[in-house]
């Protein structure tokens, strides 16, 4: 660990307690969303649009209907229109109107997959052999399936009701939903004065979350109008939303219980199944199970777009950047809403730029909507930025880490897309990485087994949320407190918001038993996504907890008959400031409380500040077979900024995960699609994500340079991991065989392409 | 998916009567790694799935003097974990050990591998280049086929209703031999070929000449296929690394791959003469450390 | 003689030590049998086409993938799932050292990675990190990059035997 600022010292915090799900979850106790079992369940599936692009013209279930054991069917024509109307959804934007027609096609269907029924059933089987017997007649339409396509003059265009909104103003009868253009500076000023312009343009595939748990949804309709949900979901307070407005009724009637989550990475916050399990629950008056299979979750949920980002940067002689335009398209999917504002914020986001010109547009694609995948949006920028940039240092004869450092962003700098940059550790993690065993270690080249080696750097940033979270801290008689949160634990969130109780009340994490609750039993939580949980789910219990302490200090003021004023709070005890006789530890008053007033229970609110960011850098050699184009990770580090890692462990965590994700993205993930729009690569044989034989061990280097906006410090650092990776890969393969690789996946074949171009065979 | 019965099989006259019955309709399970997988994909509907793993003669795994004969469903594991068997054919045990990952392994059979007749199996080359011989029993009664003659079509074999594959009878390699197989995958484990090539050479007794050579090819063709000019080139020459690139470039006149998601052609014609040129290197080495 | 696929075959096994009895349709999964029938969802499903290793159970002293394995066939056969690895005395010494190691994040792939790592240490009681991660390769993780995993697997190899299950 690397910490810039003396720190207090902490008891609890930066220790690595067992998470207090632990032991449930490796004894596969832990209850997930497919695990839910109630009297009279009954299983529901799915039918798929088998068209990209198509009119549905009817659709007849009555043979469905008849087959014994089915107990209801759905189509579009059992949903509500929602209204067309934008709504902040965590880390995105959405829309009832869109969320509905996606869930369930209503005339349309815009992609391959996209549901156009759905049946319930005594068992799965019968389900799906219901499903194959709706009959659907389909009026097959020419589909769009890439940005170029999509953007094509004679494009087809794919949702007929969308207004686009194109610099400010109204379109219709398009397929860009958006056009926005940043502008800071004078960038046509700024290259005159470069000796130096680079422009490339950069392709990248579609790719998944990969969660190794499908999506799932389980829901009782009650006769009084109650509906309860149980799924797997990143928030369970915007499935309630969601499916408030999506099917019509008011939120007050609806509960919504998060299950155990198997991954979600962002694809896990739009709701898919659940309202269809209700509906299908309304209609047949038994709780409804539905999971979604594999081949569906990569076809009919929101992969993360893909795109083409063109990049220009000036750079003088001394190697400052003078200007930076780019150009980035993405694939929204059927109905709109890309990540094209992030990936504005991000691209430059690691270097001072003073002009900048950046248009992005957000495209509709006949492909499934796409959703946030782990810094929606960045990724993709990323790689193109940080791979123009190395090309770049090489041009001038400059280290690339020495580069990035004389170009670093730090507070005060204004970035491409507006709000100035608060206290942030660019600095610092590229220092760092400077000097990193891994950095400082020599790497040869051309070792004795044939193949070529090398090695990349890249950095990242992500601008970390903060949102809205609630949490209710309870004090139990032997001195412990229950904590009652609305953050799903999708990766050691309980341990670290019990920490940060912890810290506070003068306890052990052991001693704060975390709870993640139903929506009706805690106050508003947003999404675990966001990378704002620890940072702001942890600040609300920070609050909760200051109250229990303040009002724990006024029983003890009670119980001693002396002032408030005249007492404090240190190292878990109540003491008065003038006489040392009168001192209780938490525990010890904790016994009194019904002496004193009765129970102590406090709700801690907090609306955390978005943007203080995490900046990353990565550092990666791989060796290269040139006979064959595999390539291989020899070699990992990932340095990032993390304000105050609570749990190092699960900060670690993140920064592995986050690296392997975009090895994956940037060697061998991509979803292949043929002409007509179906995905041909569906399952987890030909969609490959690395194995443990596919990386070696993964070092984190954790800098902490305190967010000025959390009380501990805290940055989020869930999706800066991802950042930096994609062109570390390209850079490092670069490095090993002098080719560029501006399209990703960087596949065997290319690299054998490459290699000959460049041997000239 | 269809609802089909499942029938635990006790002889191979059982398995018979039950194919001969059902037709289409039902199949032979052996570690169903690959027959489930297409029923519940709807590959086809079946009334009846016939477990074999009940019928001794297909759980065989017997090596003596004369040869291997190793039943139909006999798992992989089996196969990788007996050393005598690893030191005769190399080959075989490299793509036992390598289709699918452990548990895969626990479970699947060369012999369903060869049933399956995929293109891009990697249990059917190291049996072809090792003269093996299929054994298949049916109504009719038993039969023999060269492995080089099973597989007819991607995903078809050559048997007819009612037969099913007892086991492969794989003859002892002369003296001095070896085999290697290896498959060029993007990942590292887990992944279908994108090519695949079996070697098995015969050297004379200073291990400087071969005395003959067997090559072939998975994933570049309609079935595996035996580059049959490429090994026979290699006969009576000495080890030298002009005459095995020249038995690459054979290999290669040999393949006829297509274009799909896994790779291009191009990619594919490169790697064969790679591929050959590194296995028949192992295979080399290995008969040389043979006895 | 082969009955009419609606009706449930009978099956009979020990599971965890335990005889168990249990119908099901003759044409599901070892892992609908466990799940839906049983009740026992530590074993998860990820995919059902044996490419992920998330439903790995132990078979007869094997790990396998139950979503390839038909119920009917576990007829007089020994399973061990998840639910069978910590004892009262106390978890097995993989599931310590994967807590201690902060080996899972969601955990969905937990159960799987553990009655694989079982198997190896019972097969080879020091295994390098090679080898770990040659034998963990079925088991597919999102979230953890596996790093962690392979060291608790490594601790765990390190910890004297406590003759747990």
């Amino acid at each position: 660990m690397v910490a810039t600022d003396k720190q207090p010292e902490y008891k609890v915090l930066g220790t690595r307690p067992i998470r207090p799900d632990g032991v449930d979850k490796v004894t596969g106790r832990a209850q997930y969303g497919a695990d839910v079992r109630l009297p009279g369940m009954v299983y529901g599936t799915v039918l798929r649009s088998p068209h990209a692009h198509a009119r549905i013209k009817s659709i007849d279930t009555s043979k469905a209907e008849k087959l014994p054991g089915v107990l209801a069917v759905i189509t579009g024509a059992n949903m509500p229109i929602a209204e067309s109307k934008d709504v902040e959804a965590g880390e995105e934007v959405a829309n009832y109107r869109d969320d509905s027609n996606r869930v369930m096609a209503h005339d349309k269907a815009g992609f391959k997959g996209q549901p156009v029924a759905a049946v319930a059933a005594l068992d799965m089987n019968t389900a799906l052999e219901a499903a194959k017997l709706i009959a659907v007649d389909y009026e097959v339409l020419r589909p769009a399936i890439n940005v170029d396509e999509a953007m094509a003059s004679d494009a087809p265009i794919i949702l007929e009701y969308l207004v686009g909104d194109h610099l400010g103003e109204d379109v219709p009868n398009t397929n860009i939903a958006k056009h926005a253009r940043h502008i800071f500076g004078d960038v046509d000023a700024g290259f005159k004065e470069a000796s130096v312009v680079v422009e490339r343009e950069f392709q990248l595939s579609t790719v998944h979350q990969g969660y190794i748990e499908p999506q799932n949804a389980t829901a009782f309709w009650n006769n009084d109008g109650q509906l309860t949900i149980w799924t797997s979901t990143q928030g369970a307070f915007w499935v309630r939303t969601s499916v408030a407005g999506i099917l019509m009724v008011p939120t007050s009637h609806i509960k919504v219980v998060p299950m155990e989550i198997g991954g979600g990475f962002g694809g896990k916050i739009g709701v898919y199944l659940e309202p269809l399990a209700a509906l299908l629950s309304k209609k047949c008056g038994r709780p409804v199970k539905m999971q979604m299979d594999r081949k569906s979750v990569f076809e009919a949920t929101g992969p993360a777009p893909a795109g083409k980002v063109k990049v220009k940067v000036g750079v003088d002689a001394k190697g400052k950047i003078t200007a930076a335009t780019a150009d980035v398209r993405y694939e929204a999917g059927a109905f709109p809403g890309a990540s094209i504002g992030p990936a504005a914020g991000c691209i430059f986001a690691p270097y001072k730029v003073e002009n900048t010109y950046i248009d992005t547009y957000d495209v509709v694609v006949n492909k499934s909507k796409s959703a946030a995948y782990r810094a929606p949006g960045a990724p993709q920028v990323a790689f193109a930025m940080e791979s123009l940039v190395d090309e770049i240092a090489e041009k001038l004869g400059m280290d690339p880490l020495e580069f990035r450092l004389l170009n670093a962003s730090q507070e005060g700098d204004r970035r491409a897309d507006g709000p100035k940059f608060p206290r942030i550790g660019n600095i610092e993690v590229l220092q760092a990485a400077q000097a990193s065993p891994h950095w400082q270690s020599k790497l040869e080249h051309n070792p004795s087994n044939g193949k070529l080696r090398g090695r990349g750097i890249a950095s990242g940033f992500w601008f970390n949320g903060g949102m809205k979270s609630s949490v209710n801290i309870n004090v139990t008689t032997d001195g412990t407190v229950t904590l009652v949160e609305g953050s799903t634990d999708i990766g050691g969130s309980r341990a670290s918001i019990s920490m940060q109780a912890a810290e506070v009340l003068g306890l052990r994490m052991e001693d704060v038993h975390a709870y993640v609750a139903d929506t009706n039993s805690v106050g508003y939580n947003d999404v675990t996504g966001g990378s704002r949980t620890t940072n702001t789910s942890g600040l609300a219990a920070y609050n909760a907890a200051q109250k229990v302490v303040t009002t724990m200090t006024a029983r003890a003021a009670k119980l001693w008959d002396v002032k408030v004023e005249e007492l404090q709070f240190e190292d878990g005890a109540f003491s008065s400031k003038s006489d040392p006789e009168l001192k209780l530890t938490f525990k010890e008053l904790a016994t009194k409380l019904d002496q004193t007033g009765g129970p102590v229970g406090e709700t801690g609110s907090a609306v955390g500040v978005s943007g203080a960011g995490g900046f990353g850098t990565h550092i990666v050699d791989v060796e290269v077979d040139p006979e064959t184009g595999k390539v291989d990770v020899l070699r990992y580090t990932s340095v990032q900024d993390a304000g105050k890692a609570i749990h190092p462990s699960y900060v670690e965590g993140q920064m592995q995960g986050g690296a392997a994700q975009g090895i994956g993205w940037a060697l061998n993930e991509e979803y292949v699609m043929s002409g007509d729009g179906a995905m041909e690569n569906a399952t987890f044989l030909d969609y490959r994500m690395p194995t443990a034989y596919d990386l070696p061990m993964i070092e984190a280097i954790i800098v902490e340079v305190p967010n000025p906006f959390h009380p501990f410090g805290v940055r989020g650092v869930g999706e800066t991991p991802i950042v930096p990776a994609l062109a570390a890969v390209a850079n490092a393969v670069h490095d090993a065989t002098g080719a560029r690789f501006p399209q990703l996946p960087i596949k065997p074949g290319r690299i054998l392409e490459s290699l000959a171009a460049k041997n000239g065979s | 998916m269809h609802p089909f019965q499942y029938v635990a099989a006790k002889d191979v006259q059982e398995v018979v009567s039950l194919l001969e019955q059902y037709g289409d309709r039902a199949r032979c399970m052996a570690g169903g790694t690959d027959v489930i997988v297409q029923a519940r994909g709807g590959r086809f509907d079946l009334d009846a799935m016939v477990d074999i793993k009940a019928v001794p003669e297909v759980m065989e795994l017997t090596l003596n003097g004369a040869g291997l004969r190793l039943g139909a469903a006999t798992p992989c594991y089996r196969v990788y974990q007996d050393d005598k068997l690893r030191a005769t054919y190399g080959g075989i045990v490299d793509a036992a050990s390598i289709i699918g990952g452990i548990q895969i392994q626990s479970r699947a059979s060369l012999g369903g591998n060869l049933c399956n007749a995929s293109p891009s199996a990697d249990g059917i080359g190291p049996l072809m280049v090792h003269n093996a011989v299929a054994v298949v029993a049916g109504p009719k009664g038993t039969r023999e086929m060269p492995v080089d003659a099973f597989c007819v079509a991607p995903g078809k074999n050559a048997m007819t209703k009612g037969e099913l594959l007892l086991r492969m009878e794989v003859p002892a390699p002369a003296a001095h031999s070896g085999s290697a197989y290896q498959r060029f995958i993007p990942r590292n484990e887990m992944d279908i070929a994108v090519v695949g090539v079996a070697v098995a050479v015969t050297l004379d007794a200073k291990g400087e000449t071969i005395q003959s050579a067997r090559i072939a090819l998975a994933a570049v063709g309609p079935t595996p296929i035996l580059a049959k000019a490429a090994g026979d080139s290699l006969a009576g020459k000495p080890v030298t690394p002009e005459n095995i690139q020249a038995a690459a470039d054979l290999a290669i006149a040999a393949a006829s791959p297509i274009d799909d998601m896994r790779g291009t052609a191009d990619q594919r014609r490169h790697l064969v003469g790679v591929l050959t040129k590194r296995m028949l290197t192992k295979a080399i080495e290995r008969a040389r450390g043979a006895a | 003689m082969v009955q009419d696929a609606t009706v449930k075959t009978h099956v009979k096994t020990t599971i965890n030590g335990e005889l168990v009895e249990f119908l099901v349709e003759p044409y599901r999964s070892l892992l609908e049998a466990l799940r839906d029938v049983l009740g026992m969802t530590g074993t998860k499903e990820g995919c059902n086409d044996g490419n992920c290793g998330a439903c790995t159970v132990n078979l007869d002293g094997r790990i396998v993938d139950s979503c390839l394995v038909l119920a009917a066939e576990v007829n007089g056969k020994q399973l061990n799932t998840i639910e069978g690895m910590a004892t009262p005395e106390g978890l097995h010494p993989l599931q310590q050292t994967f807590l201690e190691e902060a080996a899972l994040q969601c955990g969905i792939c937990t159960p799987g990675f553990l009655v694989a790592a079982k198997a190896l240490l019972e097969k080879e009681p020091h295994p390098s990190e090679d080898s770990i991660r040659f034998w963990l390769a079925g088991n597919l993780c999102r979230c953890t990059g596996y790093d962690k995993i392979v060291r608790a697997v490594q601790k765990a190899a390190e910890t004297p035997s406590k003759g747990s299950k």
